[in-house]
C-alpha cells in the first residue's frame, strides 16, 4: 500500500512563501513525477512528505493515516537523493544493510535481503566496496538498494540522475522504470527534465512557484496544456508561440503551435521563413526560422527535408493542432 | 535538518563556548579597563585610588611608549615583508617538479613547529652569538670581525628570528594555494604568448591574492603579541631598543609592579589590535559566504 | 614551461630547493648536532661532525629534571586541547548542521576574542590566578590554554563538518537512525578525521604557547617553554647541554607536525585556503 493524499499542505521559510497551498493524491503504485524549473518548489514538496522538514500548515496522509507530525523513518517511505547520499565510511553491503540494521533486523535476514537486492541491481560483485570505488551509475544502484530493502510503502526520488552523464541518463530512466513496473510501489520522483518526466511518468504534477499548475498524464499535458506555463514546458522542442493578428484571427491572445506540428514545404504555405540555423539530429532536423511579421519560429521537421542556413521554407500550421491561449494565459477550450 | 526539534537542540549545543568565550572576553577586558583608570601598584595594594586619565596620560608622556610602538610595528612590518616575499619566492620554487619534494616541504615547514624560546635560544647561541655563533664563524673565516648582532642591531636581529619561524607558515600557505591554480589557465596563458614574468603578475599574484591575505592578516595577529622571542634574546634592551608594545606592558606590571599602568596599556594594544580585527573579519567573513 | 618538463630544468629546481630547504633547516639541525658534542666541542668553532656523546641528554635529565617540564608539557598541552573539544564539538557541530541567520556572526564573534592581545588581560589575568591559587597550577595552565584555543578549535571543527553533506544526516534518518544512532553510526565516523586533525594541531599550539605558560608558571607546573626559557640568562658555557634540552622539547612537536603538515594550512586558516 501506498498512497498519500496533501491537503491544503504548505511551506514558509521565513517571509517566502514556497508553498502557498497544495491539494493533491497519489494512488497506489502510481509513478508520479514534479517536474518544474528550478525554485519552483518541488523538492521542498519532496522533503515535506519525507518528513525532512516541517510543515508550516495542512495535512499529510499516507495510506490514510495521518503522517504530518510523524518522524520521517515512521512514514515507511524510502528516499534516493540527488547526491546518492552513501555512507563514504560503509562498504556497499553496509549501505544497503543500514536501513535494516536500524530496524533492528536479526543479521542472517538481512544478508538475505541485501544480497538479493544486490542481485536486482547488478550489484553482487561491488557488495565490498567502499562507495568512493563505484562510477556515477553504481553509486545510484546502491542509494536504490538501500532504498529498495525497505520495501516502503512508497519511493522518493530528488533528481536522482542529475550527477550522471547523458548516456548513463538514459539507462538509468530505463532501470527505475523497469524496477516499478516489477515492484509495483507508489514512487515519487523529483527532476527539472521534462524529458524524464515524459518518458517515466504515469502522472505528472507541473509545478511554477510553488503552484500545482496541471497534473495528468504524460499524453494529457502534451495533447492539451492548461496554460502556457505548462504548454511551454511540456515538449520538446518547445511550443512556438505567436501573438498578434495570427493570433487574434484565432480569437485567442495568443496561439501555440508546436514544431512537429507545422507543415514544411520549399514553395507555398501560410507563413515564410529564413533558416538560421539548422540543427540535423539524423532522424529530425530542427529549424531555427525567422518568419516574416511573426518572428522566430521552431519547426521540426524530417531528416531527409534538407533545408539549410539561408534557405527559404514555408510553413503551415496543423489547425486541428493549434493551441489558443487568452489574456490570462489559460487555455481556451474546444 | 530544519524541523524544529533539531533548531533548539543546536541552540543547547552552542551554549557553552559561548557562555565560556563570552566570560572570557568580558571579565578580563572589564578588569582591565577598570584598572586602567586607578592608581594601583602591586607594591602597596592597600592603597588603591582613582586616577582618571593619568595612566594613559603616563604611557602617552613615556617616550619607551613611542619608542615601543614603533617597534611594535617595526617587527609586524618586517617579518611581513620577508615572510610574503620569501614565502612567494620559495612556494614557486616548490610548485616546480623536483626530486625529494616530501622531504624539502618537511625541511621548510619545520621551524613552524619550533617553541618560540626554543627558536630565540637557538638563534641567540648558535647562530648569532658574537663569539661562537655560527655567523661569526664564517665572518672569521672570510677574515671580518664577527658582529654582535644583539648589541648592534636588537630589532633586526628579532625580526630575523621571527621570519625564521613564520617564513614557513607563510610558505605552505601560498604554496597550497598555488597549487590550487588551474592548469589550463596557465597553459591558456602560455598560448596567448604571456611569458613566465607575465603570467607571475597577471595570473599567478591575482590568485594568490587571497592567500596573501590571509597570511598577512593572521601572522599580524600573533606577530603584534611577540613575546618569548624577546623575553629570551634581548629582554627588551639594550634601553627600549627591542621594546614592543607587548613586552612593555609586561615590563611595567610584571617589573614595574604598575597595575594601573600596564592596564591602560593593554587597553590601547586592544585598540590597536581592534584595527587590525576589523580587516581580518572582513576578509576571513567573506570567504564564508561561499 | 613545456610539458614534458626537461630533465635539465628539475634538476636546477632541485638544487635550489634543497639548498633553501637545508638554510632554513640548518639552525635545528647545527642544534642536534651540538646537542652530541662535548661542551668544549660545541664552542670550538664551526663543526658539522659531532663526537656523538649522549651524555647532554643524560645530564639535562639528571641535573635539571627535564622529565618533569616534559610531563607538564604533555598534560597541558593534550588536556587544553581534549577540553577544548569537548566544548567545541556540539557548537561546531550545531553551526554547521543547523545553521542560522546569527551562524555567521557567531563564528566571527569567537574569532575576534581571538584577537585580543594576550597583553591586554595579562594584569587581570595573573591577579585572579594569584587569588584562586592557580598560579604555577597545572590545572591553572590547563584551563588558560582551552580559553585561547577554544575559538580556533571551534572553528577548525566548523570547517570539517560543514563539508559533511546534510543529505547523509538525512538519510540516515530516512533509513530509521535515531539521534543517537545518527551520530554513532553516521557523523561520528565522518567527522573523526576532521576531529583527529583538529587534535593535533591544537595540541601543537598548545605545546608551543608562550606567553601564558611562562607568566603563569614558576616551577611546580612549568612547561618546557618555560623551562627553556629560563635558560636564557647563560651561567657558564652549556650550549651542548642546552642544545639537548632544546632538541627534546622540539623533537615531539616536530614529528607531529611532519604529520599534520597538510591540515596545518586549513587549520589555522580558519578553512580560507585549502
Amino acid at each position: 500500500m501506498g498512497s498519500i493524499t496533501l491537503n491544503k499542505v504548505s511551506k514558509v521559510f521565513g517571509e517566502a512563501k514556497v508553498i502557498p497551498s497544495i491539494d493533491l493524491e497519489i494512488n497506489d503504485g502510481e509513478f508520479v513525477v514534479f517536474v518544474g524549473p528550478s525554485g519552483c518548489g518541488k523538492s521542498t514538496l519532496l522533503r515535506l512528505i519525507a518528513g525532512l522538514e516541517d510543515v508550516s500548515g495542512g495535512k499529510i496522509m499516507i495510506d490514510g493515516k495521518d503522517v504530518t507530525q510523524a518522524a520521517p523513518a515512521a512514514r515507511g517511505l524510502a528516499m534516493v537523493f540527488q547526491s546518492y547520499a552513501l555512507y563514504p565510511h560503509m562498504s556497499v553491503r553496509k549501505n544497503i544493510a543500514f536501513p535494516l540494521k536500524m530496524a533492528r533486523m536479526e543479521q542472517s535476514a538481512i544478508d538475505r535481503k541485501v544480497e538479493a537486492a544486490a542481485k536486482v541491481l547488478n550489484l553482487t560483485d561491488y557488495l565490498e566496496r567502499r562507495p568512493s570505488q563505484l562510477s556515477g551509475g553504481q553509486r545510484q544502484r546502491v542509494a536504490i538498494g538501500r532504498a529498495i530493502v525497505r520495501e516502503p510503502s512508497a519511493f522518493l526520488f530528488d533528481e536522482p540522475l542529475s550527477n550522471l552523464d547523458a548516456a548513463l541518463r538514459g539507462t538509468m530512466r530505463l532501470e527505475i522504470s523497469d524496477l516499478h513496473n516489477q515492484l509495483k510501489t507508489t514512487m515519487i520522483y523529483v527532476t527539472h527534465d521534462q524529458v524524464e518526466a515524459m518518458t517515466m511518468a504515469d502522472k505528472i504534477v507541473v509545478l511554477n512557484r510553488g503552484n500545482i499548475e496541471q497534473v495528468g498524464s504524460p499524453l494529457e499535458l502534451y495533447r492539451s496544456p492548461r496554460n502556457l506555463f505548462v504548454a511551454g514546458f511540456i515538449g520538446s522542442p518547445r511550443m512556438n508561440f505567436v501573438d498578434g493578428a495570427y493570433a487574434q484571427s484565432k480569437n485567442a491572445k495568443t496561439a501555440g503551435i508546436r514544431p512537429e506540428h507545422l507543415g514544411l514545404s520549399k514553395d507555398n504555405g501560410t507563413w515564410r521563413g529564413i533558416v538560421k540555423v539548422a540543427e540535423h539530429l539524423g532522424a529530425d532536423t530542427f529549424l531555427h526560422l525567422d518568419v516574416d511579421g511573426i518572428g522566430p519560429i521552431t519547426a521540426r521537421c524530417d531528416g531527409e527535408f534538407g533545408a539549410y542556413h539561408g534557405d527559404t521554407v514555408y510553413m503551415t500550421p496543423d489547425e486541428s493542432k493549434l493551441h489558443r491561449f487568452d489574456e490570462k494565459g489559460l487555455a481556451i477550450k474546444g | 535538518m530544519a524541523t524544529q526539534n533539531t533548531k533548539t537542540l543546536a541552540r543547547l549545543m552552542m551554549a557553552p563556548s559561548v557562555l565560556l568565550l563570552l566570560v572570557w572576553m568580558i571579565v578580563p577586558l572589564a578588569m582591565t579597563l577598570w584598572f586602567s583608570f586607578q592608581n594601583y601598584n602591586l607594591l602597596d595594594p592597600s592603597n588603591v585610588s582613582f586616577t582618571g586619565l593619568f595612566n594613559y596620560q603616563f604611557f602617552y608622556t613615556d617616550r619607551a611608549f613611542f619608542q615601543s610602538i614603533w617597534n611594535t610595528l617595526v617587527i609586524v612590518g618586517g617579518v611581513l615583508l620577508i615572510t610574503v616575499i620569501g614565502g612567494i619566492a620559495i612556494a614557486l620554487l616548490l610548485d616546480q617538479p623536483i626530486f625529494g619534494q616530501g622531504i624539502v616541504r618537511i625541511l621548510i615547514i619545520s621551524p613552524f613547529f619550533v617553541m618560540p624560546p626554543v627558536a630565540a635560544l637557538i638563534w641567540k647561541n648558535m647562530i648569532m652569538h658574537p663569539g661562537y655563533g655560527v655567523l661569526a664563524d664564517i665572518n672569521k673565516f672570510f677574515g671580518f670581525q664577527p658582529v654582535d648582532w644583539f648589541a648592534r642591531y636588537p630589532l633586526f636581529s628579532i625580526v630575523l628570528i621571527v621570519a625564521w619561524q613564520w617564513l614557513p607558515f607563510a610558505t605552505l600557505i601560498l604554496l597550497t594555494a598555488l597549487q590550487s591554480l588551474d592548469g589550463e589557465q596557465k597553459e591558456a596563458a602560455e598560448m596567448d604568448g604571456a611569458n613566465f614574468f607575465n603570467r607571475f603578475i597577471y595570473l599567478v599574484l591575482p590568485h594568490l591574492a587571497r592567500a596573501i591575505t590571509v597570511v598577512i592578516l593572521i601572522q599580524t595577529i600573533f606577530l603584534l603579541g611577540v613575546y618569548a622571542e624577546i623575553l629570551v634574546t634581548t629582554n627588551g634592551g639594550p634601553g627600549y631598543a627591542s621594546t614592543n608594545l607587548a613586552f612593555l606592558i609586561y615590563r611595567t606590571a610584571l617589573l614595574g609592579y604598575d597595575v594601573g599602568g600596564a592596564s591602560a596599556g593593554g587597553i590601547i594594544a586592544v585598540v590597536l589590535a581592534n584595527i587590525v580585527a576589523f580587516f581580518l573579519m572582513r576578509a576571513v567573513g567573506k570567504n564564508l559566504d561561499r | 614551461m613545456a610539458r614534458s618538463v626537461t630533465t635539465r630544468h628539475k634538476v636546477t629546481a632541485t638544487i635550489a630547493a634543497w639548498i633553501v630547504a637545508l638554510i632554513i633547516f640548518f639552525p635545528i639541525l647545527y642544534t642536534i648536532i651540538t646537542s652530541l658534542k662535548t661542551e668544549p666541542e660545541a664552542i670550538a668553532g664551526f663543526s658539522l661532525i659531532p663526537s656523538g656523546t649522549f651524555e647532554n641528554y643524560i645530564t639535562v635529565q639528571t641535573q635539571r629534571d627535564y622529565f618533569k617540564p616534559f610531563m607538564n608539557s604533555v598534560v597541558i598541552s593534550v588536556g587544553s586541547t581534549i577540553l577544548a573539544l569537548i566544548i567545541a564539538i556540539p557548537s561546531a557541530w550545531a553551526m554547521a548542521f543547523s545553521p542560522t541567520r546569527r551562524t555567521k556572526d557567531v563564528l566571527m564573534w569567537m574569532l575576534s576574542t581571538k584577537m585580543m592581545p594576550a597583553v591586554a588581560v595579562l594584569v587581570p589575568i595573573y591577579l585572579m590566578f594569584r587569588d584562586f591559587g592557580l598560579l604555577d597550577s597545572r590545572i591553572g595552565l590547563t584551563v588558560m590554554l582551552t580559553l585561547i584555543n577554544l575559538p580556533i578549535v571551534v572553528w577548525m571543527l566548523y570547517t570539517y563538518f560543514r563539508e559533511i553533506p546534510g543529505e547523509i544526516l538525512e538519510a540516515a534518518r530516512m533509513d530509521g537512525a535515531g539521534l543517537w544512532q545518527e551520530i554513532v553510526y553516521v557523523l561520528t565516523p565522518m567527522a573523526v578525521p576532521g576531529i583527529a586533525s583538529t587534535l593535533l594541531l591544537n595540541i601543537i599550539l598548545a605545546w608551543n604557547e608562550a606567553f601564558w605558560t611562562i607568566r603563569l608558571s614558576t616551577t611546580n607546573a612549568a612547561p618546557l617553554t618555560a623551562f627553556i626559557a629560563s635558560f636564557s640568562s647563560p651561567q657558564g658555557l652549556f650550549w651542548a647541554k642546552l642544545s639537548a634540552a632544546s632538541t627534546m622539547a622540539i623533537a615531539p612537536i616536530l614529528i607531529l607536525g611532519w604529520f599534520s603538515q597538510k591540515q596545518l594550512v586549513r587549520g589555522l586558516t580558519f578553512g580560507a585556503v585549502k
